[in-house]
């Protein structure tokens, strides 16, 4: 498509039944109550001159471009702060009017550089939108006098520019940044003449507080705020709308290109996930899909320690396939498996696992959900019946208490996080269960009421006290009970036990007991009580616990099945929610369905034409054991670096050691690819068509914005590779892997690309219940029927810290990097995040004669490595951080087998370690990294 | 270092921890109903042998091995 300009209405949308008809230049409109003039006017097609309002930003009134005139009042009120009233009757134009605006833009033009044909904004500049649009032909003023056309460009910022001198000070990029972002990172410094946009306390962008979500820039009308590739590259011709590929949030983005170069990803309004915002991440760091890095032919070797040699596709192929098949031979059917991608696309995992099950005929297919969310899968399944989120991510918006439990989301789901912290601005409130005070505890505007601030390992302990007291204290919604849910009684009967209170928890979780109660009755007795929630619940020994645990409260409090309420997983990448959707699971097939069960295996034997295994499949810890063992032995890795993200390096370099056949498919030489015998180069979201399903269940279009830089879509050489190996596969378009995915799959039943294209997207369950999707699960009526109450015993995880390792290591991630960091280390985003480091906090850091900024070793009973450390008082006594976003530190050194007792998530959040200063420097095995181009 | 207790000895002591609240019978059948849903053949058979093996299995985790075998 050519590009594509949405339009602005001036000011934000305003929800409600009631409406208002008025009239604007003699044309009825009917808008909803509280909808403003300037609105109204361009929902009947009329433009008014507009430079300070943007719909995404409420009224601001001072440009005074946008004067009306309206009957029966006086004088030229402003459209955008005007609310329409019934029967109004508005000229836009009238030559009152045309000689004011002129008279303002005079004014704007003759304190602004007249470079146009030369300015990066050329034919994207609303200031020169606005000349043409009020017949400016003359500037009388001259620029002899005081101006600020000298201004500097602050060009601090790895992807935009600050170019002072073209700034009207229309305030739309502090009001972004304030109401979009909610960061307040940008204020007007000033007053009169001197007003100008300030990035924090006046030093430059990278010093300030701005977390480059890219909202100012969109919102600036001008080129003062500019992207960099735009002043590099020119101005985009066309746009593609497609889907980012970073986290669970799954923004909706328009690429847009000139020819078939991509100048930047703008967030789409209509995205249903984002609504038009982004961060910095999904806006700017896309550039590594064009990095030098990316390996674009097919390579294989006979052994690890041999040199790549590159080859034509069909040898690749034939080699992955006359090798797996030769293991088989050798060591059976089940000697052999794979790992799928939750950054790849819904029908790329499908054929994937559709591969292993038909071609490899064995059941050992899993995907990296196993070390993220597999516990909120199995939680949820056995609580509410679907192993999947409650609500939509609109739904915060009606939420009266927001509780969020081990989750980062202003770092990990920054636009999510946008979302809340407006309706914390409105007035809910916040409880935060964490052992960091993140930032959410207090960032501007925002306080938690309460931070419960539990000690790693006893979130179970919390959770069962929080029940407690609402059973204890007669705050449990009778009738929501009694009419929706089982097994209450019993489960009441043990959750009000006196060991679950919280004076009988507080030393084992560290959370004083006062404050544990009172958030307790704040969640009961909200009105509408929503828990959200990520990683540092399901990476524990008891993930899936707590997560039963969470489902227990919100039931016993009323707290499922409507808006504003509900147990939300917060996902880590951008398709966890799909990979598991597909069938990625080794004893699950898609749906979620098991594989034991006789009649769905029947269902995709009679459409795939072959035995499905009945006994479920090994999941990633498990091939690991068994490659060690010498029962498995060859193993496809799909977009995933397992060397560098699995917990235990060194258990995993062995195990990767052990195969006869290791093949990655991946758009780098990654750590896993070490002990690679075949590579398979893969494509980027850019390159990929299909869909991404996040974590609010919306399945979004992923479009390809250019070819595969390789030659062949991933899904193709899956294809190629089953039907190499003598399962014939064959698409001739992903859209008809939807197609058999919906055929075969109840809750997807009405998912196609037509649909998608038709809606934008559409939220799981659609079919014909439910033909425009779900955003909000169990209303009226949980999928499993009756909401299951659970008996979640608080068992302490087998990682205890002792004399020796006397610290608790938790790991995360932080804004600008992702994960592993393969994508976001090839791009601008080192500029913030260019090493990973030790949190540690002052008390620790004293006792052990630590600086900031000191160089450390960090050792547990498993190993250890180096890094340097950053005192943080955010952390508490005893608990330390880090990242795992650089192969060179490789926090996953230090962490252990242990792994939740249901799925086998990893325990990545508690480790015991010692942190010492490094003397001599340790570094572990993956020091010799393959280098990074420009950044080695 | 890999860790130095099999791995499914491990496991099966962690999910006998999580049923200690049930009376044994119905803990032991709860365990090995989690094993055999989730559990490849082939770690079902090194729980066997371990068992065979007398290794330090959870007297629930030890009945439950029974139970799947």
């Amino acid at each position: 498509m050519t590009l594509l300009k949405e339009p602005d209405h001036g000011t934000p949308r305003r929800p409600g039944p009631a409406t208002v008809t008025v009239e604007v230049d003699g044309l009825p409109v009917t808008v909803p109550e509280g909808t403003s003039v300037l609105r109204a006017a361009g929902e009947a097609g009329i433009g008014i001159p507009k430079l300070c309002a943007t719909d995404s930003l409420e009224a601001f009134g001072s440009c005074r471009l946008c004067l009306v005139e309206i009957d029966g009042r006086r004088g030229t009120p402003a459209s955008c702060t005007t609310p329409v009233t019934e029967g109004m009757r508005v000229a836009t134009e009238t030559p009152r009017l045309q000689r004011l605006r002129r008279g303002v833009m005079e004014l704007y033009i003759s304190d602004h550089p007249l470079d146009c044909l030369t300015c990066s904004a050329n034919g994207d500049c609303e200031l020169q939108d606005m000349s043409g649009a009020v017949g400016l032909r003359q500037v009388r003023y001259g620029y002899e006098g005081a101006n600020h056309l000298d201004a500097p460009t602050d060009t601090s910022n790895p992807y935009f520019d600050f170019d002072a001198s073209k700034c009207i000070a229309c305030s739309r990029c502090v009001r972004a940044c304030d109401e979009v972002q909610g960061t307040f990172a940008l204020t007007i410094e000033g007053r009169g003449f001197e007003s100008k946009v300030s990035p924090g306390a006046g030093g430059s962008f990278m010093e300030s507080e701005c977390v480059s979500c890219g909202s100012c820039v969109q919102a600036c009308p001008t080129a003062t705020l500019q992207e960099k590739s735009v002043v590099q590259l020119g101005m985009p011709n066309r746009t593609v709308i497609t889907t980012c590929a970073y986290c669970g949030v799954g923004c909706s983005f328009k690429a847009e290109l000139r020819g078939n170069e991509l100048v930047r990803m703008v967030p789409h309004k209509d995205g249903g996930a984002n609504e038009g915002h982004s961060c910095v991440k999904g806006r700017f760091a896309f550039g590594y899909a064009s990095h030098p890095d990316r390996k674009l032919k097919p390579m294989v070797r006979d052994t690890i320690d041999d040199e790549w040699r590159e080859v034509e596709w069909d040898e690749a192929i034939g080699t992955v396939a006359s090798r797996m098949l030769d293991i088989q031979q050798r060591h059976g059917a089940a000697s052999i498996g794979a790992i799928s991608s939750s950054r790849c696309t819904n029908e790329e995992v499908f054929v994937v696992q559709k591969m292993v099950r038909a071609a490899f005929g064995n059941n050992n297919i899993d995907t990296c959900a196993r070390v993220c969310h597999s516990p909120t899968g199995y939680g949820l399944k056995q609580t509410f019946g679907e192993s999947a989120g409650t609500q939509d991510f609109k739904s915060v918006a009606q939420a009266d208490v927001i509780v969020v439990i081990g989750a980062n989301p202003t770092d990990g789901h920054p636009v999510f996080a946008s979302r809340m912290k407006r309706r914390l601005r409105e007035g809910a409130q916040l409880i935060v269960v964490d052992p960091r005070r993140i930032d959410l505890v207090r960032s501007p505007h925002i306080e938690a009421a309460y931070h419960l601030p539990v000690r790693p390992g006893t979130n179970v302990a919390v959770v069962n006290a929080m029940s407690h007291v609402a059973v204890t204290e007669g705050l449990v919604d009778r009738d929501f009970v009694a009419e929706r849910c089982e097994d209450f009684d019993t489960w009441a009967t043990f959750i009000a036990q006196p060991e679950h209170s919280p004076e009988a928890v507080e030393e084992i979780t560290g959370v004083p007991a006062a404050d544990l109660r009172a958030a307790a009755r704040l969640y009961a007795t909200a009105g509408n009580g929503a828990i959200y929630y990520g990683l540092g619940v399901t990476e524990h020994s008891q993930g899936s616990t707590m997560v039963m645990g969470m489902a227990n409260l919100a039931m016993a409090c009323g707290n499922i099945g409507r808006d504003g309420v509900g147990v939300n997983p917060l996902r880590g990448q951008n398709n966890v929610q799909g990979s598991c959707d597909m069938g990625s699971f080794p004893h699950e097939l898609p749906g979620y369905r098991h594989v034991s069960d006789e009649a769905v295996r029947g269902l995709f034997e009679g459409l795939w034409g072959r035995t499905i295994e009945k006994e479920p499949g090994l999941r990633i810890p498990n091939m690991f054991d068994a490659a060690i063992d010498g029962s498995f032995r060859g193993l496809f890795v799909h977009g995933e670096d397992i060397a560098q993200s699995d917990p235990n390096t060194q258990h995993v370099f062995a195990a990767l050691r052990s195969m006869e056949l290791v093949v990655v498919q991946d758009l780098f030489l990654n750590e896993t690819a070490k002990f690679a015998h075949v590579f398979l180069p893969g494509a980027s979201f850019l390159e990929k068509d299909g869909t991404f399903t996040n974590a609010e269940r919306r399945i979004n279009r992923v479009r390809s914005v250019m070819p595969p830089r390789s030659g062949k879509h991933e899904w193709e050489i899956i294809c190629d590779i089953a039907t190499a190996m003598g399962y014939p596969m064959s698409y001739t378009h992903p859209s008809e892997i939807m197609d058999e995915i919906a055929s075969v799959t109840p809750t997807f039943t009405g998912v196609s690309f037509e649909l998608l294209d038709k809606l934008g997207s559409v939220q799981w369950p659609c079919n014909e219940n439910a033909p425009a999707g779900t955003p909000v699960m169990h209303i009226g009526e949980f999928v499993r029927g009756k909401g299951k109450f659970v008996r979640t015993e608080y068992v302490p995880t087998e990682e205890r810290t002792t004399r020796r390792f006397p610290l608790v290591l938790t790991t995360g991630r932080i804004l600008s990097q992702y994960n592993v960091g393969a994508q976001t280390r090839r791009t601008g985003n080192v500029a913030w995040h260019p090493e990973d480091v030790l949190e540690v906090h002052p008390h620790d850091a004293e006792d052990r004669g630590i600086s900031d900024g000191d160089l450390v070793t960090l050792a547990s009973r498993v190993g250890e490595t180096t890094l340097h450390v950053r005192v943080a008082d955010r952390m508490p006594v005893g608990v330390v951080y880090t990242t795992f976003h650089h192969p060179v530190t490789g926090a996953n050194v230090v962490t252990t087998e242990n792994s939740d007792w249901a799925t086998n998530c990893p325990e990545y959040k508690v480790t015991a370690v010692q942190v010492s200063l490094a003397q001599p420097l340790v570094r572990h095995a993956t020091e010799e990294t393959y280098a990074i181009s420009g950044q080695a | 270092m890999t860790g130095t207790v099999p791995a499914e000895l491990r496991m099966i002591n962690d999910i006998a921890r999580q049923f200690r609240h049930l009376p044994p019978g119905e803990a032991a059948e709860a365990i090995a109903s989690h094993v055999r849903r989730f559990w490849d053949p082939r770690m079902r058979a090194r729980l066997q042998a371990l068992a065979d093996q007398a290794a330090p299995l959870d007297p629930l985790a030890a009945e439950a091995a029974r139970l799947v075998g």
